[in-house]
């Protein structure tokens, strides 16, 4: 078709429905530009992201940053340079908890409200050698504590499947710009489940990495022990390309791991065209019914039914110390919140609240009380009392105890099956104010994806569906052991390919449109 | 003792041991002189512009992550092993949390319950060369903090100041902790023993190379942990640490005073507080540090950001096999070769001069002449600047080069001392300064001839005497000359040219 036969925008939201993958050949077979597939993806952000109405997936763009890295590229195909890895060109999505040298990095709190880095995080310095625009930062609950958004300091983030309904969280930024075609790839960290749970509220693909397998370099933390960043997209095939992209050792981070990645792009091809015969599929019996939505429980069922189909044999697997996860994250998690988040003490960078104070004390005090969210205060006052004197064996000792029976209840399940399965999510994603002053509702969101980050596993989410009452998407978790990544994304292709061939197409395209009305 | 009620005095220092059993503890902590930091590769250069030795990792900014400097663990256990402990095979850094600006991280990262090593010792030996053992508890790896410089009020301290400067420079340069164990047993000698095992440490680091040890600069420092039993009794009494203490003689004195005024509260009724003291260096007091209206709980736990250090038993021993010789083989070994006396080895070692002697006599010069120089004229000129020998601007090497231009007839001993003050004013090496101030000694016959033909021309009478056999009188002939060539000329030869001359 001739560019002339469609006009500039028609032919940009064309561009904006496209996979990354299909992006990638269009812009190294020269048949689109990087500068028009990243303007198109620009045109389509302050189409539908405003802050009070729209999506509210990003916290800050950068066109100029972004069109420049695209032209780079497109430059560098011109003077017939092979691309510099298979998605040169393709824009994405930036978690804001990632440090970015050209653009502020906020982590979704006040404490660092316009605060530029000097430094690239690893994972940005590897997307832009990867030659991969970035569009701009998206929006995180404050520090990455919360499942909603809802505790970020720059506003919720909406999801775009019912504008009334959160994204997920913490992640939900990155979920949403996907979700709203806004960018074809994003970048998301999982500390108790802020890649997988997003994915899943917006009908989107997920992976947190093995812990290890993605340099933490440049990410702030929240809990060091269980942070990970991993790959959003639309499609598992995308989500493995961008895997290869950001994983692989770095000496900048010493929990990162010294192995070679797993081929995670020929797995999922291998598993889209092929079916799942030989392979064992675990279904955790603590993980599978108890407190389920009802149409989280069908569309569970449903997916079972198609991985047998592919000629998976269902087993089921016991992990009995799994009920014991969530108790034990939110002792680990808020003690290492309590000492990572000391630093924000106004002394060398970020918020600073003087208010007459006259000493160093007062000024660190009234800082943090003005820059922390309710969240972030909720957990640095329970990991202080936790690792206090005294009480470090009772929580904190403990806490590793469990942690350490969880990753054997893993390691026993894995004796009998090759991955996991479960929910992703209890419920589907539900309305904005529903549980933000609950914060034990909140926290039972991320029931079955807390294990997988005490274990230091790998697990992603793939769209299972929308669930009959409430027409929200659900997501199918899968679960694989340490630099398992190969066959979980094996799995998670098969399962994508069947479903897509089952519901003529897949999910993410019966997002409504968001466009504000002209 | 007749103290007021209200403030003990100090109690006479007789009287103190003979009531009381002092109980040592020593913790000393040693920045090793690695190239980069602990955790970051940021150079470590003492005295640059504050905060252009820094990056984000030791700034503690958002996102950054430490990676352990290899090269300080080697130094760790290298120290671990010359203090005879054992190397642990496995071990975590913990966090130890507390708020403090100089702090980047509000969180220092050190080893706390599982130090690289464990459970050595160190023998001591005292002036009168007794040897104590001091066991050792413990030595672990941690970083350094930041520096405050608080501007304004009076005392220099951040109570009262206006305002304050932060220089992270040396937050985050690695840090060795070195602890011992409670010394008991030491009675009226322990601010000696106390001394004296802050020397031996000193010595040891440095002959290890793992540090400057400079105490006025702060790579080493001192804190002392002193409790008083009632004489025999073993009851253990309340500690005091004693931090400040920034030199030799001032371990010494502090151990010193405390042990005073311990006594003074003691024998006063009242209880000694358990609390952290700060040693006044110009009154060679010790007062109490801020007390904190809550006790600090440090929070410690394992650091989440590192993985545990497990040192191979076959790295150990390859680091085993680098250790130098250490300085109390290297008594054995000088007092052997150089055929000593106990009281003369002593002499040596108490002067600072030993290690000194014995790289001088590595640099190829005679042990006698290296002996003489530093025991004399250098000795002379540190109690002169009133520091200590091995500060002296001079190395080892410049000295065995004085020797050799003596040896060789270029210098005579009086040329030799002013080559060696140019050195110590910052001339240069010994052969630049003897090129600068022209120093050589006149050596050449021809201009020697010339002016030994003059002096006897000039006292004909006492050049009779000499040809009438009187070879003594020749002395007022050298004498002469050495005064016309101003001191350059080697009086052995111009007494040959003398004799030589005079019946020509
Ligand atoms: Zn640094």
């Amino acid at each position: 078709m001739s560019s002339d036969a469609l006009t500039g925008s028609s032919m940009n939201s064309e561009l904006t429905r496209l996979t990354a993958a299909e992006l990638a050949q269009k812009i190294h077979s020269r048949e689109v530009s990087a500068v028009e597939v990243t303007q198109a993806h620009l045109d389509r952000i302050a189409a539908v992201d405003d802050r009070d109405e729209g999506v509210h997936a990003f916290l800050h763009v950068d066109a100029s940053a972004a069109l420049s890295a695209a032209a780079l590229v497109d430059e560098s195909l011109d003077a017939g340079t092979a691309p510099a890895s298979p998605l040169a060109g393709v824009p994405l999505a930036l978690k804001d908890v990632l440090t970015t040298s050209d653009m502020p990095t906020t982590v979704g709190s006040k404490i660092l409200e316009g605060w530029r880095p000097p430094y690239d995080a690893t994972v940005t310095a590897r997307l832009r050698a990867a030659g991969i625009p970035i569009l701009g930062k998206t929006n995180m609950d404050e520090f990455a504590m919360g499942s909603s958004t809802e505790y970020s300091a720059y506003g919720v983030t909406r999801n775009p499947w019912d504008l009334r309904r959160i994204p997920g969280g913490s992640g939900g930024g990155s979920a949403a710009a996907l979700a709203a075609f806004e960018a074809p790839l994003a970048i998301g960290t999982d500390t108790g489940g802020s890649i997988r749970q997003p994915a899943a509220m917006t009908g989107t693909v997920g992976v947190k990495p093995t812990y290890g397998a993605v340099s933490r370099f440049g990410l702030v933390a929240c809990a060091s022990s269980l942070d990970q960043a991993g790959p959003c997209a639309r499609t598992v095939l995308d989500t493995a390309l961008l895997h290869e992209v950001i994983a692989g050792h770095d000496p900048m981070d010493s929990t990162s791991i010294d192995a070679p990645v797993p081929d995670v792009v020929e797995a999922a091809r291998r598993g889209a065209s092929g079916d799942l015969r030989g392979l064992r599929v675990g279904v955790v019996r603590e993980l599978s019914g108890e407190g389920y939505q009802p149409g989280v429980r069908s569309t569970f069922e449903a997916a079972l039914r198609q991985l047998e189909a592919l000629g998976a044999e269902l087993v089921e697997v016991s992990t009995p110390h799994f009920r014991y996860a969530l108790a034990a994250y939110y002792l680990i998690l808020p003690s290492e919140v309590s000492s990572n988040l000391a630093r924000f003490d106004a002394m060398r960078y970020g918020l600073r609240v003087e208010n007459g104070a006259t000493s160093a004390e007062e000024v660190m005090a009234l800082t943090r009380e003005a820059g922390f969210g309710p969240e972030v205060k909720r957990r640095i006052i329970l990991g202080t009392y936790a690792l206090s004197s005294g009480y470090y064996d009772a929580y904190y000792g403990q806490a590793q105890k469990v942690r350490t029976l969880i990753s054997r209840d893993f390691a026993a399940a894995f004796e009998q099956a090759d991955v996991l399965v479960s929910p992703t999510a209890p419920t589907t994603a539900f309305p904005i104010g529903d549980k933000v002053d609950d914060p034990l509702a909140m926290y039972l969101n991320d029931l079955a994806t807390i294990p997988t980050n005490l274990a230091g596993t790998t697990a992603m989410s793939v769209p299972s569906g929308l669930a009959p009452e409430d027409g929200l998407p659900t997501g199918l978790q899968i679960m694989a052991p340490a630099l398992g990544e190969a066959v979980m994304y094996r799995v998670a292709a098969a399962y994508e390919a069947a479903r897509d061939a089952e519901d003529g197409g897949p999910l993410i395209q019966r997002v409504p449109g968001l466009e504000v009305s002209a | 003792m007749s103290a007021p009620a209200s403030t003990p005095g100090l109690v006479d220092y007789d009287e103190v041991v003979e009531r009381f059993d002092p109980v040592l503890g020593i913790e000393v902590h040693v920045e090793l002189n690695t190239n980069t930091k602990m955790f970051c590769g940021c150079p470590t250069d003492f005295g640059a512009e504050p905060n252009t030795q820094v990056c984000p990792v030791c700034l503690g900014l958002p996102g950054a992550l430490p990676v352990v400097n290899r090269a300080a663990v080697e130094s760790a256990i290298r120290i671990g092993l010359a203090l005879n402990c054992s190397i642990a095979p496995w071990g975590r850094f913990a966090r130890k949390n507390y708020f403090y600006p100089d702090m980047p991280k509000n969180f220092q990262t050190s080893q706390y319950d599982e130090p690289i090593a464990v459970n050595g010792w160190l023998d001591v030996e005292l002036d009168d060369g007794e040897v104590v053992r001091v066991e050792i508890e413990r030595a672990h790896m941690e970083e350094d903090t930041g520096k405050s410089l608080h501007v304004g009020g009076a005392t220099g301290r951040i109570h009262g100041a206006e305002y304050s400067l932060l220089d992270y420079n040396r937050a985050g340069v690695p840090l060795i902790e070195i602890v011992t164990k409670m010394i008991p047993g030491t009675r009226e000698r322990a601010p000696e023993v106390a001394r004296a095992y802050v020397t031996a440490l000193r010595d040891l680091l440095r002959s290890l190379g793992v540090s400057d040890v400079r105490m006025d600069q702060g790579s080493m420092r001192a804190d002392v942990n002193l409790s008083l039993s009632p004489r025999d009794s073993g009851v253990l009494g309340t500690r005091t640490e004693t931090k400040n203490v920034n030199s030799l003689r001032s371990v010494e004195r502090a151990v010193r005073y405390e042990m005073t005024r311990q006594a003074g509260v003691l024998l006063d009724g009242g209880p000694v507080v358990q609390e952290t003291r700060h040693f006044e260096e110009a009154s060679g007091t010790t007062r109490p540090g801020r007390r904190k209206e809550t006790a600090e709980d440090y929070r410690y736990f394992p650091e989440p950001d590192l993985v545990p250090i497990a040192p191979s038993q076959e790295w150990v021993e390859e680091l085993r096999g680098t250790l130098p010789e250490l300085p109390w083989e290297r008594r054995k070994r000088v007092k052997a070769e150089w055929d000593l006396s106990d009281e003369e080895l002593r002499d040596l070692v108490n002067a600072g001069a030993l290690d000194l002697i014995a790289a001088t006599v590595a640099e190829g010069a005679p042990s006698g002449e290296a002996r003489s120089w530093w025991v004399s004229y250098l000795a002379q000129q540190a109690n002169t600047r009133g520091v200590e020998l091995a500060a002296l601007p001079i190395s080892p090497a410049d000295v065995a080069r004085v020797i050799e231009l003596v040896a060789s007839g270029e210098l005579t001993n009086k040329l030799a001392r002013q080559v060696v003050d140019g050195v110590l004013a910052g001339e240069g090496a010994p052969d630049d300064v003897v090129k600068a101030r022209g120093l050589a000694v006149v050596s050449d016959d021809g201009a020697l001839i010339t002016a030994v033909d003059e002096a006897l021309a000039g006292q004909p009478d006492v050049a009779q005497k000499i040809r009438d056999g009187k070879v003594q009188a020749a002395g007022a002939i050298v004498g002469a000359v050495m005064k016309a060539t101003k001191g350059q000329a080697d009086a052995k030869r111009v007494r040959e040219l003398v004799l030589e001359r005079v019946n020509a």
